[in-house]
């Protein structure tokens, strides 16, 4: 099957996207989609770090079998319009891990589209996101989570913190909830702000510069998207791409 | 060592100072004591360099060098250190990272070599023994879920780890019980007191006084420093109070 047209901006999961880099993607990406099916009780769990000089989209479709686990980070410091998309099928008991960073500069708009159905009951889902951005960069987190009638015991979270280096730069978070069990957790949490600027203060009177108190503070913000990666070289993997982006920011 | 002369400073438009003059020498530990709203803090942010103070007037000269000219961690890595009133919590960083990493800047601004994880560790290790604090506090987010003794002392650890050549002290007893108070007090001696390092000890009360034994104490009111005299000044201060000595 193929998609004949683009989205709009009318679309709702494509509210705050870059259309202009979208279209320089080209229609045939949005047909570009991984599919990964986790089988009963299997543990998975992949990080990746996203972004290169030109648009990237990532589609991936994952359905987690019952007691099932799946984990999945991404640090998305895209150069250009890089948008990472993923629809999550919940069976019984099964869990879906998922820490996002989007970070850079330079005007470009960076994303997480998430689509998180707990079908059954006793699945749980935990989303965290940080974003950090400067140089009217934008950053968005747009996380659907759907409950089905019978999804009792469903405990979803949702949880995305902004941090921005200078006016001109954004943040949007749309939480979406679709319940339709009663016997349900769902939390969601929103912020965005600028960087705390007594603690940047602090840092620079015991000796440290401006761009390495930047580093730090920065670094243990976008650290509460990692926390649930076990593997200690995978999650310095993805920091360090992060804070690799952060050079040339905004001081 | 501190050279401040007739120092003006706003804060926002409002004059804080008001030619603030005062001579620190090496070996000198001076207590700045004072009435609320005196501008003490004001002295204290001044010559750290925090963002939102103007300096309008007067000059500070550090080790013969402009201290006003220099950013907040090039005063740092020349030789100041600032306790902090309030020290500032830091979620998800931890002492050790910190302090290793500005220790480390101080001493790559200095020309000297970085100190190892080992040699860090040992060195943090003494610093809070030094002040009755559990290494294992250190290993903790920079004063997450310290206590206001806690803080106070984890303050006194930092001068110890970065060995400063001066140190400014901004009411480092508020909020510390007796023993606490002891402790830190005996850390000062330990950490500062030395014929080649000298304190600006900020304070409302003669207790910690009792336990660093001030050379000199100046009376800061109304943005200057209105009288100076022998560790006796603190005593009738803390006798007969600021309008009686003051007249």
């Amino acid at each position: 099957m193929t998609t004949a047209t683009l989205p709009t901006r009318r679309d709702e999961a494509w509210r705050y996207a870059d259309m202009d880099g979208l279209a320089r993607l080209g229609v045939a990406a949005l047909d570009q989609w991984k599919d990964i099916t986790l089988a009963p009780g299997e543990t998975r769990r992949h990080a990746m770090v996203v972004g290169s000089a030109a648009p990237e989209l990532h589609r991936i479709r994952l359905t987690i079998g019952e007691g099932a686990r799946a984990e999945l980070f991404v640090t998305n410091a895209g150069g250009d319009y890089t948008r990472v998309e993923v629809e999550v099928r919940l069976a019984k008991g099964a869990h879906f891990e998922f820490g996002g960073v989007t970070i850079g500069g330079a005007g470009v708009t960076r994303e997480f589209v998430t689509q998180v159905v707990h079908a059954e009951p006793e699945a749980t889902s935990n989303q965290t996101v940080r974003a950090v951005h400067w140089a009217g960069a934008t950053g968005n987190f747009l996380g659907e989570i759907k409950v089905a009638r019978h999804a009792q015991k469903t405990d979803a979270a949702q949880d995305f913190k902004g941090l921005l280096l200078e006016a001109g730069a954004s943040a949007n978070a749309v939480p979406q909830l679709e319940i339709f069990a009663d016997d349900v957790k769902c939390a969601h949490g929103a912020t965005v702000g600028a960087l705390d600027e007594a603690a940047r203060f602090y840092m620079m009177a015991r000796g440290l510069d401006p761009a390495t108190a930047q580093r730090l503070l920065v670094q243990a913000f976008i650290g509460d998207a990692f926390v649930a990666l076990e593997d200690e070289a995978e999650r310095e993997t993805l920091l360090d791409a992060a804070l690799a982006a952060l050079e040339g920011a905004k001081l | 060592m501190l050279i401040i002369d007739n120092l003006h400073a706003s804060v926002g438009d409002k004059p804080i100072l008001k030619g603030l003059s005062l001579t620190v020498p090496a070996g000198e530990v001076h207590a700045i004591m004072g009435p609320n709203g005196a501008g003490k803090s004001t002295l204290t942010n001044v010559l750290g360099g925090k963002p939102g103070y103007e300096v309008t007037a007067g000059s500070v000269t550090f080790r013969g060098q402009d201290l006003l000219a220099l950013e907040p961690h090039e005063r740092a890595a020349a030789g100041l250190f600032l306790g902090f009133q309030y020290p500032v919590e830091i979620p998800g960083v931890s002492n050790v990272q910190f302090l290793r990493e500005a220790l480390n800047a101080q001493r790559k601004a200095r020309g000297e070599e970085p100190l190892s994880g080992g040699e860090f560790l040992k060195l943090a290790k003494d610093k809070a023994a030094l002040l009755k604090m559990d290494m294992e506090m250190l290993k903790r987010q920079v004063n997450v879920g310290f206590s206001g003794g806690e803080k106070k002392r984890a303050e006194m650890v930092q001068m110890g780890i970065l060995d400063p050549a001066f140190a400014v002290l901004d009411e480092t007893d508020s909020g510390l019980d007796i023993d606490a108070l002891r402790i830190v007090g005996a850390g000062i001696n330990a950490i500062m007191r030395s014929p080649d390092k000298a304190v600006l000890l900020i304070t409302h009360y003669q207790r910690l006084l009792d336990v660093v034994a001030p050379d000199k104490v100046s009376i800061l009111a109304g943005g200057r420093i209105v009288e100076t005299g022998g560790p006796e000044l603190a005593l009738r201060l803390e006798a007969e109070g600021y309008d009686a000595v003051m007249a």
